[in-house]
This record gives structure tokens, C-alpha cells and sequence, in this order.
């Protein structure tokens, strides 16, 4: 019965996303208000009973109706309770119906607050948003319907795959996709002012708060799956440049230089077509993301051939969509006006140079992720594209960049002063040159590539500092005064120094982390000593425990240093009986920003044990460094200039709803 | 030991990087049956030369399993990247170079195990790319900015014009001056 009513509640979402992507065009065309405001009421709606949807697959596997396919292939009735909602969205079905249910809550969130966007805008947005859900409904209604049953259903489930048994699913997924989803907003004001031949500032005003919002969720959710990964696959590895990382990389790369590019729109009337383009691409590579992990294309050619239905459903909705909106844009951009003038040496042009490195860099994934794929379906050659291509193509493009980072808030808009600038960031120079050579000399001999590296790093955190110490004239005024001017900074301003200096912090960590990390591999037996980043570790031996849906063994090693105890560490691994499979819970030691990591393997038939264990210098600033950028988003979110996105006069902006 | 490696079956315990794919897209997720983690480089493989076993490790890191997704043989737990892995190091033990032991490992397997490809002509486009998009995206900024710049200054030298409409009335305010303003 849930199940019906949840199928049903979804074939309705359908019916009344067909409504919303058709009434308020033509109302817009007939210039009537009734009809534009259709979409308003039916993106509510949708809402509402896609929520409903989404409500009935976890009340399912909540209750653990094993009649239904879903419930049956992805939960076990003694699975823990928090496992059994995370596992709602643990599998392609659910997944696809989170998608959907969060593009909805988009549609839901414009219609609500966007009271005071331009009538027909609002219509034109609403029903391209309503394109996208129309043709999701669609994928899952036809192919991966969550709510199927089974004729005569088993008595237990097979239980959620192990390795996602863990609280990053609660977490990662979510986010993600509260990232990727984000962006239809911005790909849908893009195609409604293609539409419109219409846009001006006001338009990048609406956008960028969206934009904002997307990328703090895609940030967060990109260092989430990071952290996962590390914790949870025994090797201490953070990112590995796989094609499904590389699929949730690009569109962060598009909307960071999305994110910019709109800056110089909404401040300055210029970049416009650019803008347009990079949402319309921003969303686009959202949806290839989603293509290349949903279509198994990336797990081998040959099965995607074997089994092309999904695989060509999401194709033709990649090929409509991005097809679709890049015609439209070639047909419409020449409409729109191009505004302010500046000079090459500017705040807008530091601003380009920024997203011409950061599209680059995004090309460059692009092709490093489908290149193979491309060869092998025209050729038939089969080639890798992993770690050392990326290494070596991606990584200097980001050298450029940070470098600049740091001059462009310097910098006056129309026609800024390089000198000036430089003058300006020369503590910062002088910072990450004293951080540079203390490194060298005291590393002496060892990697030239790391001082360099974090000289650059501390650059541009100093740097974002003095963009900040300018701000307030720190040193120039007394205390007081700067500290008055510091509270009245826009929270923008404040926003920029946060992301900017979290940039520089992530790289410290990267750096550190690769450079400077200690492994040590061995059989251990009880009583053995393994001497680790200056660190004792003695392992003290194994115990066996049962768990409500796995067996656990756990080793016991207690840490000290220079002979004074300080922790003791349990890695364990767990057996799981449904699936006969098991994983390995590292133990974590964290000592300020750097971790002791230890992993447990095989067990010897002599009573010794596999170890792997790691010091990793540092490493949680790579996990650091994104959360400043994202508290950085959350402040700039805040800031009350962006709160409306209404080009209305300061005065009018109490009266008006926030659009958070 | 080659004997070896040819019996391995192809399918092997799912690597780390299967597992990792799964986590982060949650997307395909699924439908691979697991067995017991483990780990890549085991205790009995390390070389007794530290030097060597750099150089081991550092190999390791550019050669792909060729049965895991996007996997380099040092990530691997998947028996076909065991035997690899001991293959290098058979290779480096016999005294090859760096260069003898990948030369030898594309001579078997072909470019597909090497996790940075060989520039040659069917990788051209992967190459280029970057390097071609700087460039061409560098270029089309600089024409763009020094033609709105041109424009600009055209537009601030060039006396105001009058129209053609406007020629005319002067024309005309000219041969009769009584015409109001």
C-alpha cells in the first residue's frame, strides 16, 4: 500500500511537472499572469508530493518490506536503524529519487521566495527546472522504479552493501547532490534569459546566491567523500582521480569559476555571455556526472552495451539538455548586450584569468576522463588515464592560479594598480619566503618540490590576510577603529578571505600529506614495537566481539612517545554475514592536525597480524582547507546585499523575504 | 612465477578502488559480491634494499591493475596486482632500470597498463588539450580585450557625428535661418 501510494505520488509529480514545463511559457508568451503564475503553485506542489515519494521509500525501509525489490536487495531487518534511512539513497533507485526529490526542493524554493523576481522570468525559470524533472520522473518511472514489488517476498533482506554502512553515506550523498542539483537553478536563469533575450545585473544577483549555496553543498560533500575514502578504505589514500571523483571535480571547477564570473556580472555589467555559458556548462557537466556513474559506461564499455537501457535513457537526457541549451545559446547569446569596459590589468581581469585557469583545468579532467573511453569505442585501443597523467597536467595549471589568487581582491575594478598590489602583498611575499627557507633548512636534502609548495600556500593565506589588513587599515589607525571597520566589512568581503585563505590551507595539508607520510607495513605478533613518525605503537593482540549484523576483530595497540603513554587504538575489521563480506575500520589517532592511521589485514595462521600503520603529517588541513571555503560561502551567503538577490535600494531589503 | 600470474583468474577480490568508486558516487554501488578487504603492498612483498623498494613503490604507482577500475597496482588488493607487483620487483632485483622494467611490462600487457599514457598519435588529444585550451583561451582574451580597448578608444577620439537626419536639418538651418531651433 505504501508502495503504490509512493509510485503513485511520483506519476502525479510527473503529471504536474508536464503541467509546469508547458502553462507558464505560453502564459509568458500571452503575457498573462494567471497562466505565468501556474508555476508557482505547481512547483509547490511537486514538491509536496515527491516528498511524499521520497517519505514512502524510507518509510519502507524503515518497516523493512521486504516485498518490495529495493527494500529486499539493500536492507537487512537487523541492520542498524540509521543505517536502514542512509540506505534509502545507498543504491541507484533511491539515489535517482533523492536526485529528483532535491531538484524538486530547488523548484519548491524559488517559487516560495522568489516573490520578487520579474513575473515572466519566474515563469521561464520554473518551467525549465520543470524540463529537467519531467525527464527524471520519466528515467525512473521507466527504468529504475523503486517501488517495485515481488511476487512472493523472502523473509529477509540481503542487507546494505558493508562499506557503506558507515555514517559518510548519511552525510556524503546528500550533499553531493545538494551541490549538483544546485546548479539546475543557475542552468535554468541562464535558459530563461536565453529565452527572454533578456539580462542585466539584477539577473546575476538572483543567480549567485543560488550558485553560492550549490557550491557550498558540492564543496563540502567533495571533501565528505574525501574524508570517507581515507577512514574507510585502509589505505589512507584521499583522492585518486577515479572517474567518479572526477565526475563530481568538474562541475566544482565550472561553478567555482561560475561562482567568480558572476561577480564581475553583477558588479559590473560585463562577462555576461560568459556567464551564460559557463551555468549552462556548470549543470551540464552535473548531469555527465551523472551519466558516466549511472550508465555503468565507466565500469566497462562492454557492459554498458550489454545492458544500454538506463545508460542510453540518461544519454538522451544529457544530449537533449546540454544539446539543447548550448543551440539555444548559440542561436540567442549575440541578443545580449555586452557591458562594461575594463582593463586587461583589473579586478574583472584577474577575475577571467581566474576562470580561464580554473576552465582549463576543468578541460583537462574532461578529457583525462573520457579520452579513454572515447579512444576505445573508435579504436578499440584500450589506454589508462590515472594519478601520473593528472599529476602532471593538472596540478601546474593550479600553480598560476594560486599565485594570482592573492592580487586579484587587491585590485581595483576597471583599472587596477599591479605595483600598487605587489606593494601590498610584499609582507605576504616576505612571509612565504621566510616559510620557505625555514623549511629547506630544516628538511635539509629532502624534496625541493615541498618548500616551494607551501611557500606558495602560505602566500595565499597571508595574502588573503592582507587583503584583509588593507581593508581595515590594521597598523595605520589605532586597534579601535580597525576593529570597527573590521565589524562593518561586508560579510562578502569576509567571505572572500575565509575561501580564499582555506585554498592555501588545503594545499599545506596536501603537500605535507604526500610528502612527509610515514608507512609502515608488517606481520605484527603481540608485544611486537612498531616505531612510526616518532611514535611507539605495541600491539597488545586480538579480540573477537559480535555485533547485531557483523562479527568484529579488533586489535589493540597502545601509542606513546618518548616512553610516555598517550592512547591506545583499536582497528578492527568486520565480518558481515549476509553478504559474506567484510571491511576494515581503521583507527585514528588525531595529534593537532596530523593523524596516526592504522589498518588491519590478513590474520597469520601463527597468530600474527597484517598492519599497516601511518603517520600522516598535517593531513586533516586537506579536509580543513574546504570547510574554511565553505564557512567562507556560508558568510558571503550572508551578507545582506546577497540575502534578496533584488536590485532594490538598501532601505526596501528588510520588507523582503530572504532567500535563504 | 610467470605460470603463476597467467593462472590467476581475472576476477579478483574487489580492490580498494572498486570499493572507493562505490563509496563516493554511491552510484553503481552494488551488485559486486565482496570479499575480505585487504591490503595493497603485503608485509611478505617488501625488499630487503630500501632503495630498491622505492623504486618499487614509485613503479608501482604508474602501473594500473589491469582488472580494478582506474587502479594503480600499489592501491590494489586484486591478486593480478600481487603478481605485478612482484614482478616489478623480480625486475628491479635482476638489475633493470626504471625504464627496462615499464618497457617490459607494455611489451606483455600493452600502453593499457601504464596509468600516464605514451605521447603518440592516439593520445595527441589528451596531451594537447590542456596546453591548447591555455593558449587558445589566453589568445581569444587578449584579441577580445585589445578590440573592445580599440573600440573604445576610436569611440572616445572620433568627433561626435551627426546623423544623416540631422545633417540635414543643419543643411537646411543653414540656407533658412528663420526655421525655429
Amino acid at each position: 500500500m505504501i508502495a503504490e501510494a509512493g509510485h503513485y505520488a511520483l506519476v502525479l509529480a510527473l503529471g504536474l511537472a508536464l503541467i509546469q514545463s508547458t502553462i507558464p511559457i505560453i502564459g509568458a508568451k500571452l503575457h498573462d499572469g494567471a497562466l505565468m503564475n501556474v508555476a508557482r503553485s505547481t512547483a509547490l506542489a511537486q514538491l509536496v508530493f515527491v516528498g511524499a515519494s521520497f517519505f514512502a521509500l524510507v518509510t519502507l525501509h524503515v518497516v523493512s518490506d521486504f516485498s518490495v525489490v529495493n527494500v529486499f536487495q539493500n536492507s537487512h531487518s537487523l541492520k542498524p536503524m540509521i543505517y536502514k534511512i542512509t540506505g534509502v539513497w545507498g543504491n541507484h533507485e533511491g539515489s535517482m529519487l533523492l536526485w529528483v526529490t532535491i531538484l524538486a526542493l530547488f523548484g519548491g524554493l524559488v517559487a516560495a521566495f522568489g516573490n520578487n523576481l520579474p513575473l515572466s522570468l519566474r515563469a521561464h525559470v520554473l518551467a525549465v527546472q520543470a524540463w529537467v524533472a519531467t525527464a527524471f520522473y520519466l528515467f525512473i518511472l521507466l527504468t529504475s522504479n523503486p517501488f517495485a514489488r515481488i511476487a512472493s517476498p523472502p523473509m529477509e533482506g540481503r542487507d546494505l552493501n558493508p562499506v557503506l554502512q558507515d555514517i559518510g553515506l548519511a552525510v556524503h550523498p546528500p550533499m553531493l547532490y545538494l551541490g549538483y542539483v544546485g546548479f539546475s537553478i543557475a542552468f535554468s536563469f541562464a535558459v530563461a534569459a536565453l529565452i527572454e533575450g533578456r539580462i542585466d545585473a539584477a539577473w546575476a544577483r538572483w543567480v549567485r546566491p543560488w550558485t553560492l549555496m550549490a557550491w557550498i553543498f558540492l564543496t563540502l560533500g567533495i571533501a565528505m567523500g574525501s574524508y570517507w575514502a581515507y577512514y574507510e578504505l585502509g589505505w589512507g589514500g584521499w583522492w585518486f582521480w577515479d572517474p567518479v571523483e572526477n565526475a563530481s571535480l568538474m562541475p566544482w571547477l565550472a561553478g567555482t569559476a561560475l561562482l567568480h564570473s558572476s561577480i564581475v556580472m553583477e558588479k559590473r555589467n560585463a562577462l555576461k555571455v560568459w556567464t551564460i555559458l559557463l551555468a549552462i556548462l556548470t549543470f551540464s557537466l552535473s548531469l555527465l556526472g551523472t551519466f558516466l556513474v549511472r550508465s555503468g559506461v565507466l565500469t566497462s564499455v562492454h557492459a554498458f552495451a550489454t545492458d544500454p537501457t538506463r545508460g542510453i535513457f540518461i544519454l538522451l537526457i544529457l544530449c537533449t539538455f546540454i544539446g539543447g541549451s548550448l543551440s539555444l545559446y548559440i542561436w540567442r547569446a549575440s541578443a545580449l548586450k555586452q557591458g562594461g569596459l575594463f582593463a586587461p590589468i583589473s579586478r574583472e581581469g584577474a577575475l577571467v584569468l581566474n576562470n580561464l585557469f580554473l576552465t582549463t583545468a576543468c578541460a583537462t579532467v574532461f578529457v583525462g576522463t573520457l579520452y579513454p573511453l572515447a579512444l576505445e569505442v573508435i579504436t578499440g585501443n584500450r589506454i589508462s588515464v590515472g594519478a601520473p597523467f593528472f599529476n602532471l597536467t593538472f596540478a601546474p595549471l593550479f600553480v598560476p592560479l594560486l599565485i594570482a589568487v592573492p592580487f586579484g581582491p587587491l585590485l581595483a575594478w576597471k583599472r587596477g594598480d599591479l605595483v600598487g598590489a605587489s606593494q601590498r602583498l610584499m609582507a605576504a611575499g616576505i612571509g612565504s619566503i621566510i616559510a620557505m627557507a625555514v623549511l629547506w633548512a630544516w628538511t635539509r636534502g629532502g624534496s625541493t618540490f615541498a618548500p616551494l609548495a607551501i611557500g606558495l600556500a602560505v602566500f595565499v593565506i597571508l595574502g588573503a590576510l592582507s587583503d584583509l589588513a588593507e581593508r581595515i587599515n590594521l597598523f595605520r589607525t589605532s586597534l579601535p577603529v580597525s576593529f570597527r571597520r573590521a565589524k562593518g566589512l561586508p560579510r562578502s568581503a569576509w567571505g572572500t578571505v575565509f575561501a580564499h585563505a582555506g585554498l592555501g590551507v588545503a594545499l599545506i595539508g596536501i603537500v605535507c600529506e604526500t610528502t612527509w607520510n610515514t608507512e609502515f607495513i608488517a606481520s605484527m605478533k603481540p608485544n611486537d614495537v612498531a616505531q612510526v613518525g616518532g611514535y611507539s605503537l605495541t600491539f597488545e593482540g586480538t579480540s573477537q566481539r559480535q555485533q547485531s549484523n557483523y562479527r568484529e576483530q579488533t586489535a589493540r595497540f597502545t601509542v606513546s612517545r618518548g616512553g610516555e603513554p598517550i592512547a591506545v587504538m583499536t582497528p578492527s575489521k568486520r565480518n558481515f554475514t549476509t553478504r559474506a563480506a567484510s571491511t576494515t575500520e581503521a583507527a585514528l589517532l588525531t595529534r593537532g592536525a596530523s593523524q596516526l592511521y592504522i589498518s588491519l589485514g590478513d590474520t597469520g595462521a601463527d597468530g600474527s597480524v597484517a598492519v599497516r600503520i601511518y603517520h600522516k603529517p598535517m593531513v586533516l588541513l586537506i579536509w580543513f582547507g574546504p570547510v574554511l571555503m565553505a564557512f567562507g560561502g556560508v558568510l558571503s551567503l550572508s551578507d545582506r546585499r546577497l540575502r534578496v538577490g533584488a536590485p532594490k535600494p538598501a532601505k526596501a531589503l528588510h520588507a523582503l523575504q530572504p532567500a535563504e | 612465477m610467470y605460470e603463476v600470474m597467467q593462472k590467476t583468474p581475472l576476477r579478483g577480490r574487489l580492490s580498494a578502488g572498486q570499493k572507493f568508486a562505490r563509496i563516493f558516487g554511491v552510484l553503481f554501488l552494488l551488485a559486486l559480491t565482496m570479499a575480505a578487504p585487504a591490503h595493497a603492498v603485503q608485509p611478505d612483498e617488501i625488499m630487503s634494499n630500501p632503495a630498491q623498494e622505492a623504486r618499487a613503490r614509485n613503479l608501482s604507482r604508474e602501473l594500473r591493475c589491469m582488472v580494478c577500475q582506474n587502479q594503480s597496482i600499489d592501491d590494489s588488493s586484486a591478486p593480478l596486482a600481487r603478481d605485478l607487483r612482484l614482478l616489478v620487483r623480480e625486475r628491479i632485483a635482476k638489475g633493470d632500470s626504471d625504464q627496462q622494467v615499464l618497457d617490459f611490462l607494455v611489451a606483455r600487457y600493452g600502453d593499457f597498463v601504464l596509468l600516464k599514457p605514451p605521447f603518440e598519435k592516439s593520445t595527441l588529444p589528451l596531451w594537447l588539450l590542456t596546453p591548447l585550451v591555455l593558449l587558445g583561451g589566453g589568445l581569444a582574451l587578449w584579441g577580445y580585450s585589445r578590440r573592445r580597448s580599440k573600440a573604445m578608444q576610436a569611440a572616445a577620439d572620433a568627433p561626435p557625428r551627426l546623423s544623416e537626419e540631422e545633417e540635414a536639418r543643419l543643411a537646411k538651418l543653414v540656407a533658412d535661418p528663420g526655421e525655429p531651433g
